[in-house]
């Protein structure tokens, strides 16, 4: 009778398991191994062809290029991980401990994510008009007398880059972020005050601590997004810079699936470490 | 010179726009007591111990504390530490670092704070604790460290803010007897809000009962159980019936009423129908209605010891006889 149930119980639990895992296996798994495979793969100039080759590797790593490019994929990283943290801290903070009410917390927090409307690309364009040699930030700075001529690296330029990369992906820090300082007890920045903490201490020793898995989440977004990228790149620096993503589709344009592939899998194996490491230093498990 | 710890509220109020939390009171806190500020919910007892601790703004009025005007102070600077309901510890923090925290805030060296925290850790029993995380602790042994944490800024006054409610009934019991233990060792003043009738009568030197932003009565504990000035008093502490003489109220204390089941000869005494009958363990608590009951007249109730119960026990739905002495009535203000 026991043995029965349990038997049943066990196929209840593998039944209501299978659905996700058939989806992460088709749609996750599956293309990830079909990428290994093929980074081990050959190419020539019209055609791929199946083998186990390090060929695609062995050019990868003697190439003075991938490891330019993937530094320049750490700088973006990092300089707009930093921004976009020192942001969404910011507007988290603000409308978690500034704004008293819930519906005016409800709406600024729809507000910010109103440019979500629009597709990236569009976000990403309408700078153009804005950073462009004649366009209104040059125009607007020369009219006030600050500049004489145009700014060249308001567009087209690594500060363009990294300045898209902000202001697309801030939103992702400042949710969880938001949602962690949400669950900060009030009454404890009560007890930091009645203890004679100043508001910068109450920050650094109460509420920084406490918000640290959300900014963990956030970094992870911001970090992973940002590695990946391909197209902020190449708009906003007018092809002129490059980072692992961009190596990647000009591959893919050139058709050296192998070759492409074995970079998809050194940038993955990077963003996966880039990850574990900042998982070391917070546990994000009891926001999940 | 005055005692620090003695601390006046000169024509308090608390005004949220419209709405009034605290309507103009005056009170005085002796020094070296333990008072309890005891009312029903959003009476502003609350609101007044904020007020006090510096967490809320004062719309109008003064706080002293040991003759010093402290109404615009910070909380830290005042002299008044505070005990928050839920306890409010840092979560992140060991039990030590959350007692030291107050400490770590003024610059103090961290072996050093360490040192102090561990001795106020022995005041309140916690020392084996000192390295666990709040998560780790009981609610009883939260509160202990949450004690420990308000009492190591060495405040004047310590404030309380029903600091035994989120305990079990057990663990209230002792808790209680070592809040009245530390405040006398410490020699300091404790406030401490409550809406438990019980806590205040078995712990304060001074009863502040309050309602709907006023002070009902300020008096020691037997004063106001035993002469309730108003009828919100005689109520709200319990033990009491209020009954309608003329145009004005008698109370009379529940325990001093006696039942019989025959009138007595002169004819004098209520005649009532019991209602319900709830063993307490050492009395019987009987619900009575008035026979001939008018929409004026409430429900009564008498207390008998267990004793005379069993000796005369009684039904639900008998017709009694309720008797008093006159000198036990005592008459209300209206």
């Amino acid at each position: 009778m026991s043995s029965k149930r349990s038997i049943s119980n066990d196929l209840t639990g593998w039944l209501m398991a299978s659905p996700l895992a058939l989806v992460l296996a088709l749609f996750l798994v599956l293309p990830i191994a079909m990428i290994v495979v093929v980074s081990f793969w050959g190419a020539t100039e019209f055609s791929i062809y199946p083998a186990f080759k390090l060929d695609n590797y062995q050019f990868l790593f003697g190439s003075a290029v991938t490891y330019s490019v993937f530094l320049k994929t750490f700088m973006f990283t990092l300089i707009s991980w930093a921004l976009c943290l020192a942001i969404g801290f910011t507007v988290a903070y603000f409308l978690a401990f500034h704004i008293r009410t819930q519906t005016w917390q409800i709406v600024l927090f729809l507000v910010c994510t109103v440019p979500f409307l629009t597709s990236n690309i569009i976000r990403m364009i309408s700078w153009v008009p804005f950073l462009g040699r004649n366009g209104i930030a040059n125009q607007t700075l020369i009219s006030m007398g600050i500049i004489d001529e145009p700014l060249e690296w308001l567009l087209f330029s690594d500060f363009a880059v990294v300045l898209a990369f902000v202001h697309l992906y801030t939103l992702f820090m400042v949710v969880p972020i938001f949602n962690t300082m949400m669950r900060i007890d009030k009454s404890l920045l009560e007890a930091a005050r009645d203890a004679g903490a100043t508001g910068f201490q109450t920050l650094t020793n109460v509420i920084l601590p406490l918000t640290k898995p959300g900014i963990m989440i956030g970094s992870i977004f911001v970090v992973t997004l940002v590695m990946g990228d391909f197209i902020t790149v190449r708009f906003m620096s007018g092809s002129q810079s490059a980072n692992v993503g961009r190596l990647i589709s000009n591959d893919v344009a050139l058709l050296r699936y192998p070759s492409a592939a074995a970079t998809s899998v050194v940038l993955l194996i990077t963003v996966l470490i880039v990850i574990g490491i900042m998982l070391r230093f917070v546990n994000i498990r009891k926001e999940l | 010179m005055m005692d620090k710890s003695a601390a006046e509220l000169i024509s308090i109020t608390k005004s949220y726009g419209q709405s009034i939390a605290v309507d103009d009171i005056t009170l005085r806190i002796p020094g070296t007591s333990y008072t309890c500020l005891l009312g029903p919910s959003g009476c502003g007892k609350s609101s007044t111990l904020r007020m006090i601790a510096g967490h809320e703004t004062v719309t109008r009025g003064d706080i002293l504390l040991g003759g010093k005007n402290i109404t615009d102070l910070p909380p830290a600077g005042r002299g008044t530490a505070m005990m928050f309901q839920n306890y409010a510890l840092f979560p992140h923090l060991s039990v030590a670092d959350n007692v030291a925290f107050s400490l770590k805030m003024k610059g103090v060296e961290k072996s050093a704070r360490h040192v102090e925290a561990m001795k106020l850790l022995e005041l309140v029993d916690m020392v084996g604790f000192a390295a666990r995380l709040p998560a780790q602790l009981s609610g009883g042994q939260q509160q202990r460290v949450a004690l420990a944490r308000a009492l190591i800024t060495n405040p004047s006054i310590l404030l309380l803010d029903e600091p035994l409610s989120a305990l079990d009934p057990f663990l209230r019991l002792r808790m209680r007897s070592e809040l009245k233990r530390l405040q006398r060792e410490l020699g300091i003043s404790f406030i401490h809000v409550t809406h438990s009738q019980d806590e205040a009568l078995s712990l304060a030197d001074q009863v502040i009962v309050m309602n709907k932003g006023r002070i009902e009565q300020v008096g020691s504990a037997q004063d106001v159980f035993n002469k309730p000035q108003t009828q919100f008093v005689a109520q709200f502490m319990g033990g009491h019936n209020v009954m309608r003489d003329g145009q004005s109220y008698l109370a009379i204390r529940a325990d001093k009423v006696q039942i019989s089941k025959t009138s007595s000869k002169d004819g004098a005494g209520l005649s009532a129908v019991v209602r319900e009958i709830e063993y307490l363990g050492t009395t019987f608590s009987v619900g009575l209605d008035e026979a001939d009951a008018t929409q004026a007249s409430s429900p009564i109730s008498v207390t008998i010891s267990d004793a005379l119960f069993s000796q005369e026990p009684l039904e639900i739905g008998q017709t009694v006889f309720l008797n008093w002495k006159p000198g036990d009535t005592h008459r209300l203000a209206s």
